[in-house]
């Protein structure tokens, strides 16, 4: 088609109409989205004045003292041992899994279904139900195992119980981005490797493997950001006076106690500056590493 | 060969039932502990499964202590509210960004792809001192106020518009239509499976939003917020937290349950960020 020339109506004509469509979400997105990402930054130089008081220019002070804050490095270490945790497990069970379901077989989608469940229930709910399930004294994991750990208050232990509920959480999300795109990989792949006399295992490394890579990295991209953004669970399974809380506070546990708790939002987003960073670091690494893996056709 | 193939079809459906009952005895406790008595839930020796009487007690308490009907109500308007707002900008400007060329549009699209790829908790603090400022805190606005707009619904939408074929314009134009009534008769009906997806992903992320709502609202709270408030205050009645995340959960498990390839396909196809 050839393009309409310059000053012609009918390019007058997209143009208001163009503009007219995208207003709304533009505007929206500039006051909601776009103007709050440096606002943000720029409070990050401020102290955050008391009862009213206006906030005062601080520099570089609450960055000087954020690195100097045993609190936010714990809490960095915490967010990364949440997402080490939770990012790969949930990846490779639910690879396993849209594996086994991605063929017709009896009892697809009822399986399907309930691997899904916990997506569209409230991360309140979960929460409370496996901080009970992991009770202590007279929870249900104990007393199936005969054991008695402190899932959720032994610091040593208690953010691999946090991501424990994470992985259950995502699986079925997972899976289902898997199993969407396992069907864009065409038949004749497995009927060739099988007349080869490839067997299942290495069918799956040597065809899906490699043929799903893009969406496995789409998965991994995502559920690392999600990963480093921990907050729900740890807000709603840890208690404020629970032992293990300094070893499984995350960075977002930290940014809403500061700047909704202690009223301290200047702080509260230099912490939420440091997250961006970190989320951009590692997504450029990401995005360079998968040359390295990733195949597209 | 046949043998070995009915093996490996038992040991595939071992493995998924044991899946499954990993997947559903949280649920489960949840409905069961939700019938006990304080004393049934912590009685260890002997360790109570099933309740010796189902009571209802526990969720007349959390009903009547926690105005349950208003949480619904409050959840069921924060929900519609971003569902129709994000529904409606997203599909005017995902067809102008798919189809219409004009000035400028490279650069606010490039706008809606930076706001896909930035942590949500920097906008938080500032959202919060606009709503503050307006005098909006506690009110129903303010809950639906982050969600007024959408990048990830425009991104899915101009995906959807750019799947149409170009006749379907031509031809509504030779028939004299202009680019509204084009994008109003023609292309948004043929989208409207997006649409769908779209509204129930916002759907199902707005009763999942938590930390908004704890902090823009004291009085008008949706289900996430007052359950978290709710074990502030009874931290250790289990049987009643249960009951309260079991009313709280029931209403969507049972849309999803209604709905599970829209749900499905909405949440998780439509790809998504979380």
């Amino acid at each position: 088609m050839a393009k309409p020339k310059k000053g012609t109506s009918q390019e007058r004509n997209e143009f208001i109409w163009g503009w007219a469509f995208i207003l709304p979400t533009m505007i929206g997105l500039i006051i909601l989205n776009i103007y709050p990402i440096f606002k943000t930054i720029y409070e990050s130089f401020f102290k955050t004045g008391d009862f009213g008081r206006g906030n005062v220019f601080i520099g570089f002070q609450n960055y000087i003292t954020m690195f100097k804050d045993a609190e936010i490095w714990q809490a960095v270490i915490n967010t990364f041992k949440y997402a080490i945790v939770e990012v790969p497990f949930s990846i490779a069970i639910s690879l396993v899994l849209a594996v086994l379901l991605n063929r017709k077989m009896f009892g697809r989608s009822a399986y399907r279904t309930i691997f899904f469940l916990p997506m569209v229930a409230a991360p309140a709910a979960i929460a409370m139900v496996w901080r009970w399930l992991f009770n202590a004294e007279f929870g249900l994991l104990n007393h199936i195992f005969g054991t008695s750990i402190k899932w959720v208050s032994d610091p040593k232990i208690a953010v691999f119980s946090i991501a424990v509920i994470g992985i259950w959480s995502i699986i079925g999300y997972n899976m289902v981005l898997f199993i969407s795109g396992l069907q864009e990989i065409p038949g004749d792949y497995y009927e060739a490797a099988s007349i080869d006399g490839a067997t299942g295992i290495k069918q799956f490394f040597h065809i899906t493997i490699p043929l799903l890579s893009p969406t496995i990295f789409f998965v991994t991209i995502t559920r690392v950001i999600g990963g480093l953004q921990v907050f729900d669970l740890i807000f709603m399974v840890m208690d404020r006076n629970n032992p293990a809380l300094y070893k499984t506070q995350s960075l977002v546990y930290l940014f809403y106690q500061n700047s909704f708790v202690e009223n301290n939002k200047g702080y509260g987003s230099t912490i939420v500056v440091l997250l961006l960073a970190i989320i951009m670091i590692i997504t450029v690494f990401q995005m360079i590493a998968q040359k390295k893996w990733v195949h597209y056709n | 060969m046949e043998a070995r193939e009915k093996m490996m079809n038992i040991i595939i459906h071992v493995v998924l039932v044991l899946v499954s009952i990993t997947m559903l005895v949280p649920f489960l406790w949840m409905i069961l502990t939700a019938f006990k008595t304080v004393t049934e839930s912590t009685s260890v020796d002997p360790f109570v499964i099933f309740p010796s009487k189902w009571l209802t007690t526990n969720f007349e308490t959390v009903i009547n202590n926690m105005d349950f009907i208003g949480l619904y109500i409050n959840t069921l308007l924060l929900i519609l509210g971003r569902v129709v707002a994000a529904v409606l900008t997203a599909t005017l400007a995902g067809y102008a960004f798919a189809r219409l060329e004009f000035r400028g549009k490279n650069l606010m699209f490039s706008l809606v792809l930076f706001q896909m790829m930035v942590p949500g908790q920097i906008f938080i603090i500032p959202q919060y001192l606009m709503v503050s400022n307006m005098g909006m805190l506690n009110t129903m606005f303010a809950l639906i106020f982050p969600g007024l707009v959408t990048a990830f619904g425009t991104f899915l939408l101009r995906q959807a518009y750019m799947g149409l074929p170009r006749d379907l314009e031509e031809a509504a134009r030779l028939d004299g239509c202009n680019i509204g009534q084009t994008f109003l008769f023609i292309m948004a009906p043929l989208t409207r499976s997006s649409m769908v997806a779209l509204g129930i992903f916002t759907a199902v992320f707005a009763y999942k939003d938590l930390m908004w709502p704890l902090i823009c609202n004291r009085d008008l709270m949706p289900l996430s917020a007052a359950l978290a408030k709710m074990q502030g205050q009874y931290t250790n009645n289990y049987p009643q937290l249960m009951a309260a995340s079991l009313l709280a959960c029931i209403p969507m498990i049972v849309l999803y349950l209604i709905f599970q390839k829209q749900f499905i396909e909405g949440i998780a196809t439509s790809g998504g960020k979380l």
